[in-house]
């Protein structure tokens, strides 16, 4: 059950993301961009970490790409054409896009040979209780740090907001 | 397989009960309008109006199905089924009543019972923006986009408050399941008032933040600006015809329904009555019994002819009604069922009141209700609770 569950969302994962850059028309691409976060809190959900999986919802795909989309629908933009100007884009890009696979997997499987390989059910320290008892006393610095970043992020956008309407 | 089984059961006889309740809060709404601005409202389609949903899917699923020139067809086709799917999916976590012995098997009153159940249905409410601004967006129509475009600045801007204010409840009750946030509301202080978070610190305040939050949520009126007649034509959904206008009338009502479900496992204590058990167990028998009652004696002095067999007829109903709650066994099952969903129906009651009372807000006036009293109040109200949660509990 838990196998052709990871099987049927991490395709459908994996066919959104492809999707997503075949795709000429913003809203498709953000769309199947929307398609591949969801398979992603399934998959999360099925390694048991509830409370990621909710996250991943409520602020991936029912926040930021809310925005995205908001923001594509605003402007307005139609498909995109193809140019003709990046000729060297056309034959480098496919060969690089295998070579940067091919070092990211290489890369992947060395750091991670010493683990070992993930059990469906095993994992159930991924409530709200445990993610928020750790975000508290291990990983308390990176989590203020985080917050200082995004405060930072704010101002900078109420920065560049003001100047706008100046 | 017996968790299969009894999940499969429940399914079975939850979605046809909610298709159906669907269908007649159309009709409930348009009669309590009615009669807030002295009309009769439905009245021709059976008794009262009674099989007008009926009429009504009939005639929704047999008209032409017209989709105009130059839509984008996959999102147009999509958004009303996409915004449908994410209302109802919240329907699955919302627990009716306790968990009850049935036949030997212990059956949660509700489809699943799971850790993050709140944080479910905040995702899926941030989902369903999605079904109306591809609506909005695939109709290559001006007023449809402007609709879109309001109802999805306005729904990102509520999801901030709401949460805040579902957030302090919760942490009076140390938990993110809705079962669980329940069970803590049982009990009474003094023997008289009940132990709801309503009545606890502030909490009445995080209520009715989280209730204005709930209309512009649902887009409903005095918020529902992205389908405002007097501008918009009819906003997002001006384009559509048919059983996809339908499922976009079938999402707001699910929506509707689900957003009272979560304030009364929140704030108004879920199943739990709002008098000592001793006298709840007899309000509903009660209720029933004064109806029948009334029934009986208006059928006998009636004054329209068919009174005189109508009358009696549900007097009867409403007397096995009453009889009903006081079997062992079945008795207390439907009582805490008719505690929760007495709660939601007052809710819902609510909402529709409030449309035919109030008028609609201008857009910069929802805005600034949102980011200027609502944000500041519900935060408030937030730091608040924390601090006497964590002076108390010590």
């Amino acid at each position: 059950m838990d196998l052709v569950l990871f099987l049927t969302f991490a395709l459908i994962a994996v066919a959104c993301a492809i999707n997503m850059s075949l795709q000429r028309h913003p809203v498709s691409s953000a769309l199947s961009l929307i398609g591949v976060m969801v398979s992603l809190a399934v998959l999360y959900v099925l390694l048991g970490a509830e409370f990621i999986a909710a996250a991943q919802l409520v602020v991936y795909s029912g926040a930021i790409m809310v925005l995205f989309v908001f923001v594509i629908m605003l402007l307005n933009t139609g498909a995109e054409k193809m140019s003709k100007k990046a000729g060297t884009a056309h034959f480098l890009g496919f060969p690089l896009l295998v070579i940067l696979l091919a070092v990211a997997s290489w890369v992947i499987t060395n750091a991670t040979s010493a683990m070992k390989p993930v059990k469906f059910g095993a994992f159930t320290g991924g409530g709200p209780r445990e993610v928020g008892w750790e975000l508290f006393t291990r990983y308390l610095l990176p989590f203020e740090v985080t917050s200082i970043l995004i405060l930072i992020a704010i101002a900078g956008a109420y920065r560049l907001a003001n100047k706008e309407m100046d | 397989m017996d968790y299969l089984l009894v999940s499969v059961i429940k399914t079975l006889l939850i979605a046809p009960l909610l298709l159906a309740t669907l269908a007649y809060i159309v009709w409930v709404e348009r009669k309590v309008i009615a009669h807030v601005q002295l009309r009769v409202g439905p009245y021709f389609v059976g008794p009262h109006g009674l099989l007008q949903p009926i009429a009504d899917a009939v005639k929704l699923l047999t008209k032409e199905d017209f989709i105009p020139s130059g839509v984008n067809h996959f999102f147009y086709w999509a958004a009303p089924w996409l915004g449908l799917m994410f209302a109802v999916t919240g329907i699955a976590v919302i627990p009716f009543g306790p968990t009850v012995d049935i036949f030997g098997t212990k059956v949660n009153l509700g489809l699943a019972d799971i850790n993050i159940g709140l944080l479910w249905i905040l995702g899926l409410g941030g989902m369903g923006v999605y079904g109306i601004a591809l609506a909005g967006w695939s109709s290559n129509n001006k007023y449809a986009l402007m609709g879109a475009l309001r109802s999805s600045a306005q729904m990102i801007s509520y999801e901030l408050p709401m949460a805040l204010a579902l957030a302090a409840p919760l942490l009076m009750s140390n938990s993110l399941n809705l079962r669980e946030v329940i069970e803590t509301q049982a009990g009474f202080v003094y023997g008289v008032i009940p132990n709801w978070n309503l009545f606890t610190g502030f909490q009445l305040i995080g209520f009715i933040v989280y209730m204005i939050c709930a209309f512009a949520e649902t887009n409903r009126v005095p918020f529902d600006l992205p389908e405002a007649e007097s501008e918009l034509v009819a906003g997002f959904h001006v384009e559509y015809s048919s059983m996809k206008f339908a499922a976009f009338f079938m999402a707001e009502y699910c929506n509707m329904i689900i957003v009272c479900s979560v304030a009364t496992a929140l704030f108004l204590g879920g199943w739990h009555p709002i008098v000592p058990p001793a006298v709840a167990t007899f309000v509903p028998t009660l209720l029933f019994g004064i109806s029948a009652g009334f029934l009986f004696y208006h059928g006998m002095n009636n004054i329209r002819p068919n009174d005189r067999y109508s009358f009696p007829f549900f007097g009867v109903v409403f007397a096995v009604l009453a009889l009903v709650f006081l079997i062992p066994g079945v008795g207390p099952i439907l009582n805490s069922l008719f505690w929760f969903f007495g709660k939601v129906g007052f809710l819902l009651f609510f909402f529709i009141w409030v449309r035919a009372t109030l008028p609609r807000y201008r857009y910069d006036q929802l805005m600034k209700i949102a980011w200027l009293f609502l944000f500041p109040v519900a935060l408030a109200n937030l730091v608040l609770t924390a601090f006497f949660v964590t002076l108390f509990n010590k």
